[in-house]
Parts: structure tokens; sequence; C-alpha cells
């Protein structure tokens, strides 16, 4: 229920347009330059909320729409392929930058600036509130939201009024104990008690606001000094964790470079179930568990971890996720002369729930001409109608491995950094699979297959052969290692805003009075007049029931410990 | 678990689903029928108030007082006693028992919570949207939201048998955290929360519409929606919509932060303006402009229900559009 206009004017510090605050004004002409800027910050502080955040919550939606570069880069990529004439408009506008964008950025700034000049006076005001004493009892509670009467009978004889104080005394006692901060009022004729409750509730509004302040403070300032970066290891090998050694690194724009600490990783196994075939969801992957060693600098003591999605490990003060996982075939490439020119592990990066895998091998040097190798790895081998290959299971049941060869410029002597996943053929020439009529190169295990044009031979290793493995591939993981200083504290904040809010929302805030009015009429029975009434600030259903409870409490108090019959009900 | 029996607690799920279904229907014909039965007939016993002329529909009716209830707090016992309204109650909660059935041998048949794609979220969350009307209803009189509550949940709960079922299989492994079953229940609860207070907004809007013409003193509002008649006043309405918005809040704001808690350990961030991560903050941030509608003078009433209504929409968007239409990293509808 909303509370009496009456009691408008005592609720400052709420935004003008407030439903229980007075209404404001324009500045009379003539302020000056002061007045005028007094008068643009009031109106900042007091613009309407509400509206602000439904121009928010409608300025996030473009965020959804269009691939956003922060969380899709592809995603812009393959926008701008698709929609060549439309995507730098929509740059323009920055569309794929929707939440770092000027647009969106001035609005929220312009939220927290009147927010932070919202809640700052109020803070104020809060503060004295919680000092100052129940204010004095209106004259006419019959104007309270909730409010009832009754007369009682004076028992004649009698003077009335050291039990009347009495009867108020029970009640601000009563109130007392049901939570209630109280204050006397006391004159001639009347006796009063004001009583108030609640003040928790502007204090959790107030810790609520405060704490969304807190977390957009935490974020802005902590992003700058994190960084994000992914690595691909291959079992049995290691990474030490340095910026070069990073496939993708992503540093906060205060970033000390210096500050990566070189601990170093080594794969030690991956573990993965799959479900088996003929069950619901076969070929679904699983229990991804990566086997991690750890060495941290300054210490000859290694220890083991293990990395799960959703379990995190921390290293040094960084998170490290599993992110991915495939398949990376042993390969070797010999020359003519039959000497190894090439021989490496390759991360082949899976493509469908079957893992099928795309890979590249780039052979620089040892052959005549510069060669490159773009593979598939089928893990369970099967072939459509049309004689194409894919995989039907996750799992190394009947691997098979293809490649189309290309020759010519790989494109790196010039030292521009090029991915290892991905094969430049532009000034390249495929000479096996395609169009050129030669057979694809199509390998099991073991086997080994020419090069066109007697180049050499390449061959897919069984290491269960070669090196005794378990499996004869080995596996990859992604991992992502990042820093992330803000975290914790953006964690705090959201749950003193929780609980700010909840106090805020629920906790209702209420004030109570009790008064007795001796009624002396010139002729006629002396009565007093016993009067409750409440009134609610903000939002608050149970404030009648409140009035009625304590009026029915307190009566019957006042008839139990007042000696008896110094008050007769009489006409309510 | 033995695959067999497994098939076997599917199918039992999706029979009790579809019986559930159909009670859900009887109860929303029997609340249509109460309501139609509400307009044609004067509420003798609304509480004392006694409507002249409108049921004998004859000469045209004096505009009659508006049963002004302050609050939709009825005990059971003084409620008005009728007989559909009842019937489609005992539907409602007959077809909540079956439901509950359904939901709790999904999940002894998936070995996990029932909420880990498209069709059981639709499961859980009009369960609880059910279970939040059945338990509304034990302290406010809501009769007169059967309607509105019925027919959404058969809308949905349909929908999602028919479109979106899937069989059980094992969990993703992003999906196995404790996150999960904390985020996903509280976002259904809030969804169920968030649905109530919609269907209040919109039987204010409906009243509130008609207190209008009656104002400025219109004939033809006695006739069409004359069910309208017997429902407390805007006001009582409204309030009773903000109550269940707030607690909606309350917990769509931990699903926000249980959801970020999550992110940040499967996905290695805690925030990201993936799609569904947008949606959420969207709805958040709509719902405190709501909030803050109504304690803005000359935004509470009318307009600040159709921020609720707003709101209530993009819950709605979030759930089915962006689910099954956007492209983000919550790819957990189980629909291909
Ligand atoms: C970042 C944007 C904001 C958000 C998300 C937000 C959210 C909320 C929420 C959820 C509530 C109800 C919770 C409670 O009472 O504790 C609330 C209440 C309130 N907010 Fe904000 N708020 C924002 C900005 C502001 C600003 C800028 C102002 C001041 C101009 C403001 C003033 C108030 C007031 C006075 C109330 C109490 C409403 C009442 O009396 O019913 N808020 N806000």
């Amino acid at each position: 229920m909303s509370s009496s206009r009456s009691e408008r004017d005592t609720l400052p510090a709420r935004p003008s347009d407030h439903v229980d605050s007075v209404e404001g004004s324009v500045p009379e002409s003539g302020l000056g330059w002061r007045g005028w800027l007094r008068w643009a910050w009031r109106q900042l502080t007091n613009m309407r909320t509400a509206l602000l955040l439904l121009l928010m919550a409608v300025a996030a939606i473009p965020g959804s729409l269009f691939p956003q570069r922060q969380a899709d880069p592809n995603g812009v990529v393959q926008y701008y392929d698709d929609n060549p004439e439309l995507a730098p408009v929509l740059d323009n506008f920055q569309l794929f930058d929707v939440y770092g964008s000027a647009w969106f950025s001035a609005i929220y700034l312009l939220l927290f600036v009147s927010l932070i000049g919202c809640i700052i006076p109020r803070i104020k005001h809060h503060a004295k509130a919680l000092r100052s004493p129940a204010p004095k009892t209106p004259a006419r509670l019959q104007r309270m939201a909730a409010h009832s009467s009754h007369e009682l009978q004076l028992v004649e004889g009698r003077t009335p009024d050291a039990d009347i104080e009495q009867a108020i005394t029970i009640a601000a006692a009563e109130l007392r104990r049901r939570g209630y901060r109280t204050a006397r009022y006391d004159d001639a004729t009347t006796w009063s008690v004001s009583a108030e409750r609640g003040h928790l509730r502007e204090t959790g509004n107030l810790v609520f606001h405060s704490a969304l302040v807190g977390v957009l403070v935490t974020v802005l300032f902590s992003s700058g000094l994190n960084y994000t970066g992914d690595r691909v290891i291959v079992a049995g090998t290691t990474f030490v964790n340095a910026e070069s050694a990073y496939s993708s690194f992503a540093p906060g724009r205060f970033f000390d470079r210096d500050s990566l600490t070189p601990y170093a990783m080594t794969l030690d196994g991956f573990d993965v179930e799959y479900v088996e075939p003929g069950r619901p969801g076969a070929g679904q992957a699983g229990n991804f568990a990566a086997h991690l060693t750890i060495r941290e600098p300054g210490s000859e003591e290694t220890r083991a971890e293990t990395v799960r999605v959703n379990a995190p490990i921390t290293v040094d003060g960084d998170r490290i996720y599993l992110l991915g996982n495939g398949y990376a075939p042993m390969i070797t490439i010999r020359n003519a002369q039959g000497d190894i020119v090439y021989q490496e592990p390759q991360p082949f990066l899976p493509q469908d729930s079957a893992m099928t895998s795309l890979g590249v091998v780039k052979v620089p040097d040892g052959l005549p001409e510069q060669v490159g190798l773009i593979g598939f790895l089928y893990p369970t081998q099967s072939t459509l109608e049309t004689g194409a290959s894919y995989s039907v299971f996750p799992d190394l049941i009947n691997p098979r491995l293809t490649f189309n060869v290309f020759t010519g410029d790989l494109g790196i002597d010039d030292g521009t950094p090029r991915s290892v996943y991905q094969l430049d053929t532009e000034s390249m020439t495929q000479i096996t699979g395609g169009d050129t009529g030669v057979d694809s190169i199509e390998l099991t295990p073991g086997d080994t297959a020419d090069l066109p044009d007697g180049m050499g031979t390449v061959t897919f290793e069984d290491l269960t052969a070669t090196e005794g493995a378990d499996e004869p591939v080995k596996r990859f993981v992604s991992l992502q290692i990042q820093r992330d200083t803000g975290a914790t504290w953006v964690l705090i904040f959201s749950i003193l805003a929780t609980a700010g809010l909840i106090t805020g929302l629920l906790i209702p805030r209420r004030r109570l009075w009790v008064k007795a009015t001796l009624i002396n009429p010139v002729i006629g029975d002396r009565k007093v007049r016993i009067e409750y009434a409440g009134l609610a600030r903000g939002e608050d259903p149970g404030l009648e029931r409140a009035v009625t409870q304590f009026s029915e409490a307190h009566l019957s108090a006042v008839a139990e410990q007042l000696p008896s019959p110094l008050f007769k009900k009489g006409t309510p | 678990m033995d695959l067999e029996l497994q098939t076997a607690l599917d199918e039992f799920s999706v029979i009790a689903v579809w019986s559930a279904i159909t009670l859900y229907v009887l109860a929303f014909v029997a609340f249509a029928y109460d309501l139609s039965q509400r307009a044609s007939l004067a509420p003798a016993k609304q509480r004392g108030t006694v409507l002249v002329g409108a049921a004998t529909g004859a000469a045209p009716a004096p505009p009659a007082p508006e049963p002004a209830e302050p609050s939709l707090r009825v005990p059971a016992s003084e409620r008005s006693r009728r007989y559909w309204a009842r019937l489609a109650i005992a539907f409602t909660g007959l077809g909540f028992v079956l439901h509950l059935a359904a939901t709790i041998t999904r999940g002894v048949a998936a070995e996990r919570v029932p909420w880990a794609n498209m069709y059981e979220f639709a499961l859980i969350g009009t369960l609880l949207i059910i279970a939040v009307y059945l338990a509304a209803v034990r302290w406010f009189d809501l009769r007169f939201l059967g309607v509105f509550i019925a027919g959404m949940v058969v809308f949905f709960l349909g929908g999602s048998a028919m479109s979106f079922y899937v069989e059980v299989t094992p969990l993703m492994d992003p999906l196995k955290s404790i996150w999960l079953i904390i985020h996903v229940f509280v976002a259904s609860l809030a969804t169920a929360l968030f649905a109530i207070a919609a269907g209040l907004s919109t039987m204010q809007l409906l009243r509130a519409r008609r207190e209008r013409l009656q104002a400025q003193g219109e004939g033809s509002v006695e006739q069409g929606r004359g069910y309208l008649r017997t429902l407390p006043n805007s006001d009582a309405l409204e309030t009773l919509a903000y109550r269940f918005a707030i607690l909606g809040f309350i917990f769509w704001t931990f699903t926000l932060i249980a959801g970020a808690i999550w992110a940040n350990e499967s996905w290695g961030r805690y925030w990201g303006f993936d799609v569904k991560e947008v949606w959420t903050f969207v709805i958040w941030v709509l719902y405190a402009g709501y909030i803050h509608a109504r304690a803005t003078r000359g935004w509470r009433g009318t307009k600040s229900a159709w921020l609720s209504l707003t709101g209530f929409a993009a819950v709605l968007f979030n759930f089915t559009i962006v689910n099954l239409f956007f492209k983000g990293l919550h790819a957990y509808s189980g629909i291909s």
C-alpha cells in the first residue's frame, strides 16, 4: 500500500518523481550558471531511473542479434563474408562491439552517475534517520492508512492521568518488544507513543545500490589487469608459461607482461569416456580429465593435478581450464633418400561430435619443394554411398587418415606468423585429391604411402607398435589459462547486492502510533479515547493486519495489567 | 541403469505428462466456464456487494458499484463457493500430482535432476508454475487466474511434449555441476513467480480499462467481459502482481549470480555476453525498470503493468526463441 500523501515531505532524498515525494520545479530564470548547474545535476540524479533502465535493456539486445567480437570473433568474420554490404555499416554503429560501444557505455555511465548522485544523499539522510528518535505523533491520526479508535469509560472517582500514562507505557514496552524504536510525546490531555521499525529496509536498499556500483567499478578497473590465453598440449609434452608459448593470448590494457610466472605443465594423460553404441546418446563424450604434472619455478618438487570440465585448477594465481581435446596423430615424412624431414604429433582439430578432425602438416625444408598436407582423421572410419569417408564414432576403433598434398610456397619464409592449423593454398598447387585425378593418400596406423612425384614417403605411426602406447594415436588437450583479479570482489559485491535486495524488498518499514486522549466533557462521563494508527513507507501489504493485531494485543494487555475496573470498554 | 528399466520409466513419465496435460485442459475448461458464469450471474455472495440489475439484464442498468476489495487475501472459508471453480482447482491439483510423478520418474530414469534439456526445462518450469499457483491459492483467492495459468501450462507443456521431447541421454560434461541443480531450478522458480505476476498484471489491465470506461460513464461496460466485474479492483491486482514480481526478481537475481559462478567454473569467465547471458541480463534490467516504475509518479498503474508484461514476454522469449534459434554457448536444448 502506498503511504499517505501527508507524509510526503518527510521523505527527502528520494528522486523528485518518486511517488512519495513532493513535485519538483523548474528553476526560475535568472538563476545564474551556478543555479543552472545545480539544477542540471538534480535533473541527472533525479532522472527517470525506470526510463534509463528500460533504455539499457533495449540497448543490450542488439548484442544478442549480431555476433560480438569479444564472444564470437569468427562469427563476425562470417557475418562480413555473408553480408559484405551491411557489415561495415553495422560496424560503424559498433554493433559488433555492443558492450564496449560508445552508446552502450554512455547509457550505463549515465545510469551509474545518476545512481551515485542518488545514493550519496540518501546515505547521509539515512545515517541521520538512524540516530534520530521516532518523529512526533501527528495530530490527526485518522488520516493514516490504517487507523482504529476505541473509547473507554473511566471509572468515576479516580484521577485517570496516571492510569492513562501507564496504558501508554505498556504500549511502548510492547512495541519495543516487537522491534520498534519508540519515543513518547505527552502533554496535558494526550499521551502518545510514536514507534518506528524497518530502517533495515532502507539500509538494504542502499547496500543493494552501492553494491551495484561496487560491481561495476571492480569490473571496469580489474579487467585491464587480467589476461587470458589458450594453449594446446599434446600428451607427453610440456608447456612453459610464457607469452610466446600461447596459441592465442589476450592481455588487458594494463597487464604487466613480465608478471607471467614461468611454471611448467606436462600432460601425462587424458581420459575420456564415450557412451557405447546402441545406447541413447551413443558416442557422446564425457568425464574428461587431463592429468598434468606441474612444476613451479624455484621448486624442484612437482605436483600432479587433474583438470576437468567445471573443475579448473589454480597454479600461482592463474586458473587453468580444460576447454577441448582431440587427436594428434604422429606423422613422419621422409625424403627420397629415406631421411626424416618431419616427425611430429600434429594436433588435428575436431570438426564434429564423431571427432572427424582436420589438420595440417607443413614441410618447409628437406623435400624438393615446400610441401603442405591437409589431412582428415576419422577415428572410426566409415564410407558413405558416394564414397566419401566419415567418422561414425569418436573413439579410435577404426582410425583412418587421408591427405591431400600441395606443393609450392607455404608463405612462411617472410616471417609472417601463420596458424599451424591452416594452410594458405593460394600460391600452392594441389597434386593429390580433388580435381587432380590422383587419389588422396589414405593411411591406417602403421601405414606408409608414397608422396607423388617420388618426393618421398609419409607414415601414420602406430604408437602401440613404436612406443608401446595404449592407443595408436596421441591425444591433446586445449587449456585456457587466465588471471582474473576482480572475480572475487565481484562475487562479494554480488552477494552483498542480493542480501541488500532481500532486506530492501521484504522488510516492511512502518510507523505505528498509540495515542490516548482524555475526553472531559462538561456534562456526561469522562472517557478516554485510544487510537492506533500505522503508516507504511514503501510497499507494505501487512500494515493493516499489524495495526489490528497490535491494538488487540494492547487492549488485552491493558485489561490484564491495570487494576480493574479502571477502564470499562465503551462504545468503540 | 539397465536400458530396459530406463526406457520403461521414461515411457511411464511420458504417459503421466500427457495425462497431466489432459487434466490441465479439463481445468482450463472448468476455469473458463467459471468465468463465464461469473459474467452472467450476480455474484450474490461477493462479500456483501450487491449488484443491481445485472442479473436480469433488464433496462440500461445504472453503473453498479464495483466490489472494491482492498486485498485479495481471502481465507478459503470466506470465498464464494463456486462449483466450477472448485472443480477446476481439483483438476489442477490432480494434474499437478501426475505432472510431479512424471518429472520424478524422468529424473529417476535419467539418474540426475530432470532439468537438462528443453523438454525437461518445460517440464520443471510448468510444474513450478502450477506449484506456485496452487500454493498462492491457499492464501489468495486467485481462482480467476486459473484460465491464464492452465492455458499457459497446457500450451507450453503440450508444445514441448510434442516438439521438444528427447529420450534420456547422459549429461554433457559442462552440465555435470551442482550449479545445474541450483541455477536452473531457481530460474524456473523465478519464471513461475513472474508468470503469476504477468497473469495478475493482465487482469489488472483489463480491470483498469473497465474502471476507466465506467468512470467515463459508458453504459456498455455492463455487457461483455462481465466477469471483470467480479474481480478485485485494479489497485489490489497491481499490489499483488508487484509482490509476486519482486519475489521473482529476487530469485532471478540469484539465477544471474549462480549462472555467473557456473560460467566461471565451466567456461573460465563469469560474464561474457553470451546470448543467453544477455537475455538474462535484459530480463533483470526490465524488472528493475518495472520496480522503479512502480515507485515513480505517473508510472504506477497501467504503465507499470505493461512493463511487467514486457518482462514476462522477455522471459518467454529467452526460453523459446533464444534457446532454439540463437547461436551461443548455452547449447543445451537437446534439439538439433
Ligand atoms: C543500476 C541501476 C539500478 C538498478 C539495477 C536498480 C534496481 C533497483 C531495485 C531492484 C530496487 C528495489 C530493491 C530495493 O528496494 O532494495 C530499487 C529501488 C530503488 N531504487 Fe534503484 N536501481 C538502479 C538505479 C537507481 C537510481 C539511479 C536511483 C536514483 C535515482 C535509484 C533509486 C531507487 C529508489 C529510491 C528505490 C526505492 C523504491 C521504492 O521506494 O519502492 N535506483 N532499485
